[in-house]
């Protein structure tokens, strides 16, 4: 197979992803304005913690405007695993298997649908953000990086999304899965830095909550600048998630298409 | 099993299929379809049709067994099985949010045709289908048999040798299964395309078919075209439903002694003529010297379910269980 051939298959069944995704209004408003009300309660409810010393910024909006990226991802982990488990579940994947397609083209169509639809919730938050005056620390150079952070984090949720279903062959068991993984963003330092955090054993579950690195890479680029620690932490730990769920759902996908 | 030739043929020799903590859903079958020919593959629900289909079309690997399919192996040569053949599997796997014209072109690109051609690829297969007005809407709105169609035009978009067709009427009515056979007798007769045809229509197998294999609980049971089939039976056969149904037992007593009781599991009391049609006058005779009276009575000539009775014991209708799940199967 032609390395045009093999691309034009991932190409195709990205698009598929975009295209079905975008006639389903839910699956498209839902990850743009669930993050935003979060972030609308979240920033009144919270916004006297930007007195504490030592706190950041005195904007506790810009602060939390880096949840709503992890939040889309998460939103990208659930839309590429149902789809997949949907397409187990009614056979299409049996059709799928019969054409020439590549096993690795239907994972990369996949995460390059799901990076579509993250770049697209993550030019959402970056508006938003722009529209109720947040000051983007790190410039424009820095809201590239943003974008660029967005699509990487958007491929490894979406691989774990697809390893998930792979394994589950489950719709409702990645719906049943995706609040465990709102766990992992509550237990992180979404509302607090994580050395103000006055609870011994919270601070330390977000201190090895790999979602904490995360968010601190977003918030970085808007709050802080340029700095090297958190980006490297947070490029880091979404490349090691990414590398580790690609591999497992590749693996997954040999056992499911039994082809021969 | 033949030699190698890379033709529309399929060769089946001892083919197995075992599933986990169950019986052997295909259990040795051997078979050999000619090119270009439409071969009917008829049996209940269970009898092991499917778990062929996937067998052969490279979805499940065999236990036990060879097979080839347009001359290669099913087993080692998987993706060259998977470029001569085309599939339409139970059930019409579709996405109900893309279009008709959409499918076509996923699968067109999946299938590695050119830029160039896809889009009148496309077009050419929703003509001839019957979906051009459809083509631009969501497959979520489609009937049943439109869907069935689109599944045909999917299964033939990189002109396929070989067709796998599972149970493609099924759920359809009939005005949507007559125009997926006339489509089914076009591929062959024009196009030369060999088709192998899962069925639990006996009416299925008899139109359409050259030659017919019957399977039952994973075993052939009987093979070749439906004349010869039928005409292996022979004798017509007698249906009759006394009034009362208490009468059943003095019915079947009385016309034990013109033919073979046939128990086709549907109430009926059924006897094949010993002698044929002039041995009618003879059966009515009994019915009333026994004091009877029949709310229906019926000559058949013989059918494929005769045969299957025949063969089986049992009549095709109703002698189903269901298939065990592909989830199942053992490695």
């Amino acid at each position: 197979m032609t390395a045009g051939v093999l691309w034009a298959q991932v190409a195709a069944v990205a698009r598929r992803s975009v295209v079905r995704t975008s006639r389903q209004p839910a699956a498209v408003v839902f990850p743009l304005i669930f993050p935003m009300l979060l972030l609308l309660v979240n920033s009144g409810g919270l916004e006297a913690s930007t007195n504490l010393p030592g706190f950041p910024t005195d904007s506790f909006v810009a602060f939390a405007l880096a949840v709503p990226f992890i939040q889309g991802a998460l939103f990208s982990t659930m839309n590429a695993g149902t789809d997949l488990a949907r397409d187990i579940q009614t056979g299409f994947l049996n059709r799928l298997s019969l054409t020439s397609m590549r096993g690795t083209a239907l994972i990369a169509g996949l995460l390059g649908g799901a990076v579509v639809l993250g770049l697209i919730q993550a030019s959402f938050y970056v508006a938003v953000g722009l529209i109720i005056g947040v000051d983007f620390a790190s410039g424009a150079l820095g809201i590239l990086v943003l974008f660029f952070f967005a699509a990487v984090i958007s491929v490894s949720f979406g691989a774990l999304g697809i390893f998930l279903a792979l394994r589950t062959g489950s719709g409702e068991a990645i719906q049943g899965l995706f609040p465990l993984l709102f766990v992992f963003l509550f237990l992180s330092s979404m509302n607090t830095p994580r050395d103000l955090i006055s609870v011994d054993w919270f601070r330390f579950v977000a201190s090895i909550n790999p979602v904490s690195y995360l968010i601190e890479c977003v918030r970085s680029l808007i709050i802080t600048g340029w700095d090297g620690r958190a980006l490297g932490l947070g490029f880091g730990f979404a490349f090691l998630i990414g590398i580790v769920a690609i591999t497992v759902a590749t693996l997954a996908l040999r056992q499911r298409l039994v082809r021969t | 099993m033949k030699t190698v030739e890379r033709t529309n043929s399929i060769e089946v020799e001892g083919l197995v299929r075992e599933f986990k903590k169950g019986p052997r859903a295909v259990d040795g079958i051997d078979l050999y379809v000619e090119p270009g020919e439409i071969y009917g593959f008829l049996g209940p629900n269970g009898a092991g049709k499917s778990t062929t289909v996937l067998m052969l079309t490279t979805l499940l690997p065999p236990t036990a067994g060879k097979a080839r399919v347009g001359g290669y192996d099913v087993v080692a040569e998987g993706p060259k099985v998977r470029s001569v053949i085309g599939a339409a599997l139970q059930e019409a796997a579709l996405d109900p949010m893309l279009t008709g014209r959409d499918h076509l072109r996923l699968q067109a690109t999946l299938q590695g045709i050119s830029r160039a051609e896809r889009r009148p690829r496309a077009q050419e297969l929703l003509d001839r289908v019957g979906l051009s007005e459809a083509a631009d809407r969501k497959v979520g709105g489609y009937s049943g048999g439109m869907k069935r169609r689109l599944d045909l035009a999917l299964a033939l978009v990189h002109r396929p040798r070989i067709i796998f067709l599972d149970e493609p009427t099924t759920g359809l009515d009939i005005q949507s299964r007559t125009a997926l056979w006339d489509e089914v007798s076009r591929l062959a007769r024009e196009d030369g395309v060999t088709i192998f045809l899962t069925t639990q229509y006996l009416e299925e197998a008899d139109v359409l078919a050259n030659r017919v294999g019957i399977i039952d609980h994973g075993h052939i049971v009987a093979e070749g075209t439906p004349q010869a089939l039928k005409a292996d039976i022979g004798l017509p056969s007698v249906h009759a439903v006394p009034v009362e149904h208490a009468d059943r037992e003095r019915l079947v007593v009385a016309l034990a002694p013109y033919g073979e009781s046939l128990d086709g599991g549907t109430g009926d009391v059924i006897i094949r003529l010993r002698e044929g049609l002039a041995g009618l006058p003879a059966v009515v005779r009994a019915v009333d010297d026994a004091g009877l009276t029949l709310a229906h009575l019926e000559i058949q000539a013989p059918s494929l379910d005769d045969v299957f009775l025949a063969k089986t014991g049992r009549s095709l209708e109703g002698a189903g269980e269901d298939e065990p799940e592909e989830a199942e199967t053992a490695a």
